[in-house]
């Protein structure tokens, strides 16, 4: 009985505006994210020029102020502006995010769509690859990771990148799998395409609206993943405003009542990610109603 | 069915050496200097070529990799700079803290979870769904260690229900004799109430902080799976047989819907592992996650090392666990084996 | 007093009494009505069948009978009795009781009906215990009874199962136990044996029908097909979008159907002694050109050869676990032959049915045949030269590639759904054919187009903006862009309602003709298979059970297999 018949997997073409703005009415906190990921976009690009203070220049005297006029966010230890520190932080977090999705996307995807496209020893190399990282815990290995590459940025984009890798191939490589064999790729084998040729034009175009999806999930996970690094003191170093660091800061002010130290980071850190888990959720209903939960 | 388990078991043994190498790797092989790590900050040029010379690393990599596999054979990670005791001991004698914590956490995520993700599936679209729905989404947005500074700041300064953040046992009391390591299981075995209420008021708030960190995923996987299963032919069977509500859901449709919640607990325990060393971090509970980021901060890389070990083979071990169990529930696996 | 000139819904009230029901969905385009005003009346022993395409509302009907709607369905109005109980104002609790003690459901895909890792015996016990109608001691007996009521061989054995390790046609017949345990008076089959081969079909049939009168049960047969219904019901119920067009008895509504649709449903439906014309309605058939005769193709001899072709797969070795952990796969002493050393010639101009049930072998060997697949032995000559010898990987270059072409089984899978039709059609065009310009592939593509009967307009949409014919029409047209010689089409009509499946055999037909190709039709329907194919080949287990022209064998079958195969299509009575 197909009386309410189940969308293709795919993304209707035309209906794809107005099915977005069904998503957004029927689910308002969508658009919600939307509005806070304009933000995130305007203090990313704009943010040294728009804070009113240095988010490095010290004042002791007015060190420890609780939120104000003055100071919304209040100052910390050292009197900086809290409110300047957590605006300017946020294009290092994003850089951080971005950079290690963008390098997982690629890599992690193209990995993935071949191993299941091609199967064979592509796929048992590519399968064991992701099988060894998945086989620490995830935030373990980036410490590790880390630690060992050096106590630097770009090491922490790397792994972000690296403990990101399995979820990509899983995704790309069971897409790809299915599509393997289905109708349309085995009708452009019959008319002369090459392999290379239909992972490209038939398999690819199929698969990368899941995969941003994926990219929606994992920026948020991927800036959970740097701040967290930055937290235990691996990769950013102080006096460099990060959400992390900055929450770390504010941690030994908590049990004395200086709350707005650790509070406004660690709040904007989490409005971040829950502003890419929304993105990412809404994104996979426009995609994919089939898989809504 | 033992010869099954003992199958399974031989499934771990590719990850173990996949744990083993890239373990191997990340100290040898990527760039730094690896001696200059194990001699210290403040070591001299003579201390490090020396150090170089007695950790082998003048000798090609394959040997090299030979005796990290005989020194760990032998349960020899090195000895910490910081306190001086071999990385081994030190592990062994902080994991029990980690381990009671994590367990716990996790214990308490379960309890709370799987129920609301089972309501908010029966009753799709009311209060509790929406309530799971918040739960789900909220939840993996929340960095737990933000999460557990706030619990400390209302939990402790404000309404004064927890003790201060400083470890396991408030410095009044002794710890209790140790059997399992788990001071809430070691004080009630010792009959010591007071003792169990005094490490349960310890624990309490940095598990809260695992479980609803935890909270979201698991929650997530029973409400999708539980409909997924619900909108199942054999379940529409089920209820055109006339089979009490009741049944249908917890006889029939639960049973099915737990077996991907199982699997979800394999990347559950990935993240709570880790989520750990940043909620031991918070409370400074003495566990093997502290003793980590303490080594990090020193510069001490033998301990670190041998954490990451130790983390990713209890990893292992744990989804060994997770597909016994699955094979217990799903007749599917256990013939096909 | 003679009784039985009395028609029984005088005597007594019917078994079954549903008036005027309405039932409406809340979908996202607002409230639609899936069924309309519809009237239903069983007597108790009476056995009716309910037809109706997809999308006719017969399903939701049943399932509003039980009471099993999910959430967003509800009823409008009307009323259902049942036993003289009002189901539409009865309590959910009162309703549960009636399920599986009074009325029962068995279901399309009998193996997902099934719980599957609940053991079948316990799921018949917990039906036995919910209606207490056996005691926790006496459950499993009376389970394994119910499991022989239903002529399963060892049932003691077989109450031990999982749905898992029983074929379909076994689950099926442990859906029925389950559905007869507590020897209900209704008995709801919603298409019981649709993805069920033609033997298991019949068989399934036949003890449904047998257990219902041995019972004097009442039945309710739903399904899409006329014929089906017409053999084994008293009485046959019509519906279209929701309504019923016409009811009558199984005998009548073939010799003299009354509503229109009902006519061109029983026209579109394959039976015994009609051409392909005939499956279209009279006014659409007029208005074609008689079938003439193929142009000859040129050439000298068969157009393909195969010669004892033959494919192995390695079985899965189950070693041990360490081995299989480490990636190592062993391909045991004795490998599964999927096509077991078959030959047979295809004439220029020739239609060959390629005929079997699931698991014959029929599909690997077309894979093989279009040169997706390696044979693992044998010789496919195809106008002479050996084609077995381009490996598959490099078949995509050669000359060959587009000399043999396919259309697949199910339309919407077959279609990028990137891809507009024209993209869709124009792509061997662009890949293989003679360069030309966008104009020139424009025109091309219209011409073939028109060739499958698509309205130019339809060219520019997606696949998910076009009905399953016509994305039937845009494989086809795909497939003979580049006039290929052979044409495999792989149960090209499977997924599609029978009307459709009329117009596009017609199709298929008229475009043989006219362009001179020859087709290997690939089909489990023996019906279909007489009326386009000049010979068939029947297959079973990988072998060639028997081969003949299509019309002999059909007539006069010499293979066991091939009577049995015959015997097990639906016979109405006409």
């Amino acid at each position: 009985m197909t009386m309410v018949s189940a969308s293709p997997a795919s993304a209707p073409r035309d209906g794809l505006l107005s099915h977005a703005r069904h998503i957004v009415a029927e689910n308002p906190v969508t658009g919600i994210a939307f509005g806070l990921f304009a933000l995130l976009v305007i203090a990313a690009v704009l943010g040294p020029w728009i804070v009113p203070y240095d988010p490095l220049a010290s004042d002791t005297v007015n060190a420890l102020q609780p939120p104000s006029a003055a100071h919304w966010f209040g100052t910390d230890q050292l009197g900086r502006d809290i409110f300047s520190r957590v605006v300017v932080a946020t294009r290092l977090d994003m850089v951080i995010a971005i950079a290690s999705v963008a390098l997982v996307f690629i890599a992690g995807g193209f990995a993935g769509i071949a191993s299941g496209y091609f199967g064979g020893w592509t796929d048992r190399i590519v399968g064991r690859v992701s099988d060894t990282i998945m086989a620490f815990p995830l935030f373990v290995l980036a410490m590790g990771i880390v630690a060992a590459l050096g106590n630097t940025v770009t090491n922490i984009v790397i792994a972000t990148a690296i403990i990101n890798f399995p979820l990509y191939v899983r995704v790309a490589r069971a897409e790809a799998n299915i599509r393997r064999e289905a109708g349309f790729v085995q009708a452009a084998r019959l008319t002369g395409n090459s392999e290379m040729r239909i992972l490209l034009t038939q398999i690819a175009p199929n698969i990368l609206p899941l995969m941003m999806v994926q990219v929606s999930l994992t920026m948020g996970y991927a800036i959970l993943n740097a701040a967290g690094l930055s937290f235990i003191g691996l990769g950013v170093r102080p006096p460099t405003p990060e959400w992390g660091i900055m929450v770390a800061e504010g941690a030994s002010f908590i049990v004395s009542g200086e709350w707005w130290i650790a509070f406004f980071p660690g709040v904007t850190l989490m409005l971040a990610v829950f502003c890419f888990n929304l993105l990412g959720d809404g994104l996979r209903d426009l995609v994919d109603p089939q898989r809504r939960t | 069915m033992l010869k099954q388990i003992i199958k399974r078991m031989a499934t771990a043994i590719p990850s173990i050496i996949g744990v083993v190498i890239v373990t191997f790797l990340l100290t040898r092989v990527l760039p730094g200097d690896t001696a200059a790590y194990f001699a210290g900050p403040a070591a001299s040029e003579q201390a490090i070529s020396e150090i170089r010379a007695k950790l082998g690393l003048d000798q090609p990599l394959p040997v090299q990799f030979l005796a990290y596999v005989k020194d760990l054979a032998t349960g020899n990670l090195g000895n910490s700079l910081t306190t001086g005791q071999p990385v081994l001991d030190d592990i062994r004698a902080r994991l029990p803290a980690s381990a009671e914590l994590t367990l716990l956490g996790l214990l308490l995520s379960v309890l709370v979870a799987v129920p609301l993700g089972i309501l908010a599936a029966v009753r799709q679209g009311s209060w509790i769904d929406h309530l799971c729905r918040l739960v789900a989404t909220a939840g993996v947005s929340l960095p737990v260690f933000f999460t557990g500074l706030l619990l400390v700041y209302v939990f402790y300064f404000k309404l004064g229900w927890a003790p201060a953040p400083l470890g396991r046992l408030d410095f009044f009391y002794s710890p209790p004799e140790t059997i399992t390591g788990f001071y809430l299981v070691d004080s009630l075995l010792a009959g010591d109430i007071e003792v169990f209420r005094a490490s349960w008021s310890q624990i309490w708030l940095p598990a809260v902080t695992l479980a609803i960190f935890s909270l979201a995923p698991i929650a997530r996987m029973t409400r999708a799976s539980m409909l997924a299963v619900l909108a199942s032919d054999f379940v529409r069977t089920a209820r055109a047989s006339g089979l009490k509500p009741r049944k249908v859901v917890l006889g029939y449709a639960f049973r099915n819907a737990l077996l991907p919640v199982v699997t979800t607990l394999g990347m559950v325990f990935s993240f709570l592992l880790g989520a750990n060393v940043l909620v031991e971090k918070v409370f400074a509970w003495p566990g093997i996650g502290s003793y980590a980021i303490e080594a990090l901060i020193t510069s001490d890389y033998a301990p670190v090392q041998g954490f990451v070990l130790a983390m990713a083979i209890l990893y292992v071990l744990l989804n060994l666990l997770i597909d016994i169990v699955y094979g217990l529930i799903d007749p599917r696996v256990r013939i096909e084996a | 007093m003679n009784v039985h000139n009395v028609p029984p819904n005088h005597v007594q009230p019917p078994l079954l009494d549903v008036r005027d029901l309405s039932v409406e969905f809340a979908t996202r385009r607002g409230v639609v009505r899936a069924v309309e005003k519809v009237n239903i009346r069983l007597a108790k022993g009476e056995t009716l069948g309910i037809v109706g395409e997809s999308g006719s509302g017969k399903s939701v009907t049943s399932y509003t009978v039980m009471r099993i709607l999910d959430r967003a369905g509800r009823i409008a109005e009307g009323a259902i009795r049942f036993g003289g109980v009002d189901l539409v104002g009865a309590s959910e609790s009162e309703v549960r009781a009636l399920r599986g003690r009074e009325m029962s459901m068995i279901f399309q895909n009998p193996r997902a009906a099934l719980n599957p890792i609940r053991k079948v015996g316990k799921q018949i016990e917990d039906v036995l215990i919910e209606h207490v109608q056996a005691q926790p001691s006496d459950a499993k007996e009376k389970a394994i009874e119910a499991l022989k009521a239903v002529r399963i061989a060892r049932p003691e054995e077989r109450y031990h199962a999982y749905p898992f390790e029983l074929s379909g046609g076994m689950c099926q017949r442990i859906v029925i136990a389950l559905a007869l345990a507590c020897r209900p008076q209704l008995l709801i089959a919603d298409e019981p044996t649709t993805g069920l081969d033609v033997t298991t079909q019949k068989a399934v049939m036949d003890l449904v029908v047998e257990l219902t009168r041995e019972r004097n049960m009442s039945t309710i047969l739903i399904t899409h097909d006329l014929g089906l219904a017409a053999a084994y019901c008293d009485r046959v119920m019509v519906m279209e979008k929701g309504k019923v067009v016409e009811t009558a008895n199984a005998s009548e509504i073939f010799r003299a159907p009354q509503h229109p649709y009902t006519r061109k449903l029983m026209r579109a439906t394959p039976r015994g002694g009609v051409t392909l014309r005939d499956l279209l309605p009279e006014d659409v058939a007029a208005a074609m050109d008689a079938p003439s005769e193929p142009a000859a193709a040129p050439g000298q001899g068969p157009l393909l050869k195969v010669e004892a072709l033959v494919k192995e797969y390695p079985r899965q070795l189950t070693g041990g676990g360490l081995a299989q952990a480490l990636g190592f796969r062993g391909a045991s002493a004795d490998p599964f032959r999927a096509v077991d050393g078959i030959s047979f010639e295809v004439a220029r101009g020739e239609s060959l049915g390629l005929v079997g049930e699931s698991g014959c072998g029929k599909s690997t060997t077309s894979m093989m045949l279009m040169r997706l697949i390696d044979p693992t032995s044998g010789r496919i000559m195809f106008d002479g030269t050996d084609l077995s010898a381009i490996p598959a990987k490099q078949f995509a270059r050669s000359a060959f590639r587009l000399r043999i072409q396919m259309v697949f089984q199910d339309p919407t899978d077959s279609l990028n759904p990137r891809f507009t039709a024209a993209r869709s059609i124009a792509d061997p065009l662009m890949r293989m054919g003679t360069a030309m310009g966008s104009a020139a592939l424009r025109a091309r593509v219209e011409e073939l187009a028109g060739h499958v009967g698509l309205p130019p307009e339809f060219l520019d949409r997606f696949p998910h903006q076009l009905s399953g014919g016509q994305k039937a029409r845009v494989g086809i047209a795909r497939a003979i862009a580049l006039n290929p010689d052979l044409v495999v089409l792989d149960e090209p009509t499977a997924a599609l309602d029978v009307s459709v499946q009329a117009v596009v055999l017609n199709l298929l037909q008229d475009l043989k003709t006219k362009l001179g190709m020859s087709y290997i039709f690939v089909s489990h329907d023996l019906e279909v298979v007489r009326m386009l194919c000049d010979r068939v080949i029947v297959m079973r287990a990988g072998a060639i059970v028997e081969e003949g022209g299509t019309e002999q064998v059909m007539a006069a079958p010499k293979a066991a297999y091939t009577r049995e195969l015959l015997a097990s299509i639906p016979h109405p009575p006409i």
